[in-house]
């Protein structure tokens, strides 16, 4: 604790004055008692305690004057109740003065005023002398050797052994932290002596039955060593330190570890404390390197950056998730405060919610990294596979610094690969090809990211022939995968080429098309939560678009209202909302409900519709309408009843948690503890169309009836 | 999760130290004004560390250290006594009643937490 200074012991002294008011008057109470010859032992005991008492807080803030005389005055004490000195009326006299004399010190402390140095001095002579003839309490002899040896500078090498009496660990006390503490002060090996340890059958799990043999190389002296042990030596544990060798300077010499040669240590890096009964893991183990060598070697390099357990991340990614939480919660339950009732409150709670979500961004951007890492290996695939290929193409990159979860990243090296090849495999067409269609006999691949709609979206993108739909359908078809006959849009073909199984390259190449790349590439991309889409214009080239969460995730949402249910939004894909007039909502035929805003159609959907929820707003006129964007850049309009809010939400996982559910990327926990899904707006059109389509041919089907 | 200290001592003074000194460094501290005081606090807390001062009205400390040790739920729990440098009688006292280490009186606040930690990292 670096407090030395800011430490403000004032504070208490207020505490301390009062409490010595009391001490005193107690004492005198309790002297008179004694004075009048009716106090017992435990007037006596009392008596102590109220001058252990001032001189224990005395000497917390160095009045030494006080200190001094109430030690003397308690040693006294100690021996009239311990029986070592009697209790005469003569005696009574001098503690009434020796209580005022101690009322004077405190009062000089408490008034910062110095006494005459004699002050009281006869009456300390009294005290004293009611315990002549006593020797004055020895003061205890140091456990082990004395301290001057310690206090030699340099490192040395010490070989210690720890023999702890079977009771040990009955007094709270475990080797495993002495052990900790002793390997924290230098480069040490440890041997254990198992040889006490007697068979399961007997052993008894509150005894202690191991001994240890340390060999330890510090600078930090004997009194370091001693001071691990102080609470065990002697009684608890059998304790010796030795030094072996000289000690050396630190300053001269380049290692240390020449001069003082370790001694052979049988069985020294098995397993040291594994057997320790009290349990636990084995202390840290030597390192390889002497530490001392981290700090100074190499030149002094210092780095700015540690390496951590990704583990500690997650749980602190949790924890600060947790803390998102609450947060929202307490300024839910507080939001009937106003600024002017509680303004301490209201306040405190501003600040809250700044530091939480300040919290929340350092802590994501620790597992954050940027795109970079992946990208950087773009261009060298480009270059080799385009020489391999005799064909020409240049790599083009965007957004290089978007940060992407780390996890993310793994997951894409793959994918990623797999997307350039195919583009310049079957995106990108031989020179003479290009140049006989207009185009520069150079090809372009575009590799980009970017953070929107509160995910990362990565496109791969080339200006080829674009995907040759005729013969994906004819392919499909042949595979069994489509019905012949059956009518599909454009946009559909193109998604064909990520089924299982699929691959249009009349000739396989050793460098893509073998037909298990797409499908491949979309179960990875999933399998971290993201989508994959393919647009392609014929002739003009491919765009993949790879749409990935933040795992991490934290976002801004809309809360939405749909009867009782609450939906969130995020905030992302929100492009407006508005309450259309009836001339806005319309219902087309073979499409279904529209809205026309602006001149534009845009598909509307009744969110009460597609998860069938009751006493929802059905009239599109009464509800709200949230236009929403989704990474393909489609609107639509989404009905819902009210918009509740803005807030920041913790994603939670449904697929780790429950199943995926279609149309809902994730759930939350509301400020009042309710779970809340997180719409999936790409997910949304989708259903929505289906859910159109099944509702046209329905109708369709109730017209041929009639 | 915050260790807890149960800090027993019958001054206020020493006690309001042990409290502050703890809690700025991020532990939670409850607090008790003597032994039997702390044995009623004791089972409804989940405590980590216990100092206690030795001399107390009511119930000592040695005693106070006894009795915690006899509780099957205590029998591993770091306890520091409170003593004064001249009490060497105390220290083999609290030790030979079950007690970790103790804290030497007066102390700074660095010996307190460094000696806290030693015990209980």
């Amino acid at each position: 604790m670096a407090e030395d200074q800011s430490y403000d012991l004032s504070r208490f002294k207020a505490t301390y004055f009062e409490e010595c008011a009391e001490l005193l008057a107690t004492a005198e109470e309790t002297i008179a008692r004694l004075q009048e010859g009716t106090g017992s032992s435990d007037d006596l005991n009392a008596l102590f305690r109220c001058v252990h008492s001032i001189k224990g807080g005395g000497g917390a803030f160095a009045f030494e004057d006080l200190v001094h005389f109430a030690h003397v005055f308690e040693t006294s004490m100690d021996a009239l109740r311990s029986g070592r000195a009697e209790l005469t009326p003569h005696v009574a006299d001098i503690l009434v003065r020796g209580n005022d004399v101690l009322g004077d010190f405190v009062r000089a402390a408490q008034e910062g005023a110095t006494l005459p140095a004699d002050h009281g001095a006869e009456v300390k002579a009294l005290l004293a002398g009611i315990i002549s003839g006593e020797a004055p309490p020895a003061k205890a002899a140091p456990v082990t050797t004395p301290a001057a040896i310690g206090a030699e500078p340099g490192f040395a090498t010490w070989t210690i052994r720890l023999a702890p009496a079977p009771g040990l660990l009955r007094t709270g006390n475990d080797p495993l932290l002495m052990i900790r503490e002793l390997a924290s002060l230098g480069e040490m090996k440890v041997a254990v002596d198992r040889s006490k340890l007697p068979s399961l059958a007997e052993m008894n799990a509150q005894d202690a039955y191991l001994s240890w043999s340390f060999t330890l190389v510090t600078d930090r002296g004997r009194n370091a060593i001693e001071e691990v042990f102080e609470f065990v030596a002697g009684d608890s544990a059998d304790v010796t330190i030795e030094q072996i060798g000289v000690a050396v300077d630190a300053q001269e010499g380049d290692g240390w570890g020449l001069f003082a040669p370790l001694p052979p240590t049988p069985d020294a890096v098995a397993a040291p404390t594994a057997a320790a009964p009290a349990g636990g893991a084995a202390p840290p183990a030597p390192a390889q390197t002497p530490a001392k060598a981290g700090d100074t070697g190499a030149g002094g390099i210092h780095t700015s950056s540690i390496r951590v357990d990704l583990d500690r991340v997650d749980r602190l990614v949790n924890m600060v998730g947790e803390l998102v939480i609450t947060q929202a919660m307490l300024g839910q339950q507080a939001s009937g405060f106003s600024i002017e009732s509680h303004p301490e409150l209201v306040q405190g709670l501003q600040e809250l919610s700044h530091h939480t979500r300040e919290l929340q961004e350092s802590v994501m951007a620790i597992r954050a990294q940027p795109i970079k890492a992946l990208f950087s290996r773009a261009p060298r695939l480009v270059r080799d596979l385009s020489a391999k290929l005799n064909k020409q193409a240049k790599l083009v990159m965007s957004g290089e610094n978007t940060e992407v979860d780390k996890t993310v990243i793994e997951q894409l090296s793959d994918p990623l690969t797999h997307l350039i090849r195919n583009s310049l495999d079957h995106g990108i067409e031989l020179p003479e090809e290009r140049i006989a269609n207009g185009k520069p006999a150079e090809g372009t691949i575009h590799l980009g990211a970017e953070h929107r709609s509160g995910r990362v979206i990565i496109q791969v993108s080339d200006d080829g022939k674009g995907i040759d739909r005729k013969r994906v359908l004819e392919k499909a078809i042949e595979k069994g995968l489509v019905e012949r006959g059956v009518q599909l849009t454009d946009e559909q073909i193109d998604q064909m080429i990520f089924a299982p199984g699929f691959s249009t390259a009349a000739q396989v190449s050793d460098v893509s098309g073998r037909g298990v790349g797409m499908d491949v590439v979309r179960r990875n991309i999933q399998d971290v939560g993201g989508r994959v889409v393919v647009q392609s214009t014929p002739g003009q080239g491919s765009r993949f678009i790879l749409s990935l969460p933040l795992t991490l995730a934290v976002m801004d949402g809309m809360l939405v209202s749909v009867g009782i249910e609450r939906y969130v939004l995020p905030l992302t894909n929100i492009v407006e909302s508005l309450r259309p007039t009836a001339q806005q909502a319309r219902t087309l035929v073979n499409v279904g409900d529209v809205l026309t805003l602006r001149g534009d159609y845009i598909r509307l959907i009744r969110l009460y519709d597609l998860f069938g929820i009751k006493n929802a707003i059905t009239d599109t006129t009464r509800g709200l309408v949230v236009v929403v964007e989704t990474e393909g850049g489609d609107r639509i309009g989404l009905l819902v009843d009210e918009l509740l809010g803005q807030q920041q939400v913790v994603i939670k996982s449904l697929d780790s948690n429950y199943h995926p559910v279609e149309g809902i990327s994730a759930a939350t926990i509301l400020g009042d503890g309710r779970v809340a899904l997180i719409l999936d707006v790409g997910a949304l059109r989708i259903m929505g169309e289906r859910l159109t389509r099944a509702q046209v041919e329905e109708a369709a089907r109730a017209e041929a009836a009639e | 999760m915050a260790k807890c200290v149960l800090a027993v001592d019958d001054s206020k003074t020493m006690r309001d130290m042990v409290s502050f000194t703890l809690r700025g460094a991020g532990y939670t501290v409850v607090e008790a004004d003597n032994g039997v005081n702390a044995l009623k606090v004791l089972p409804g807390q989940k405590i980590d560390v216990i100092i206690t001062d030795v001399n107390m009205p009511e119930m000592d400390g040695i005693t106070l250290v006894r009795k915690i040790r006899s509780q099957p739920a205590h029998a591993g729990t770091p306890i520091l006594i409170l003593t004064t440098e001249s009490d060497q009688s105390k220290k083999d006292e609290g030790r030979s009643a079950g007690a970790t280490g103790w804290i030497v009186k007066p102390f700074s606040p660095e010996k307190l937490l460094q000696i806290v930690a030693k015990v209980c990292p």
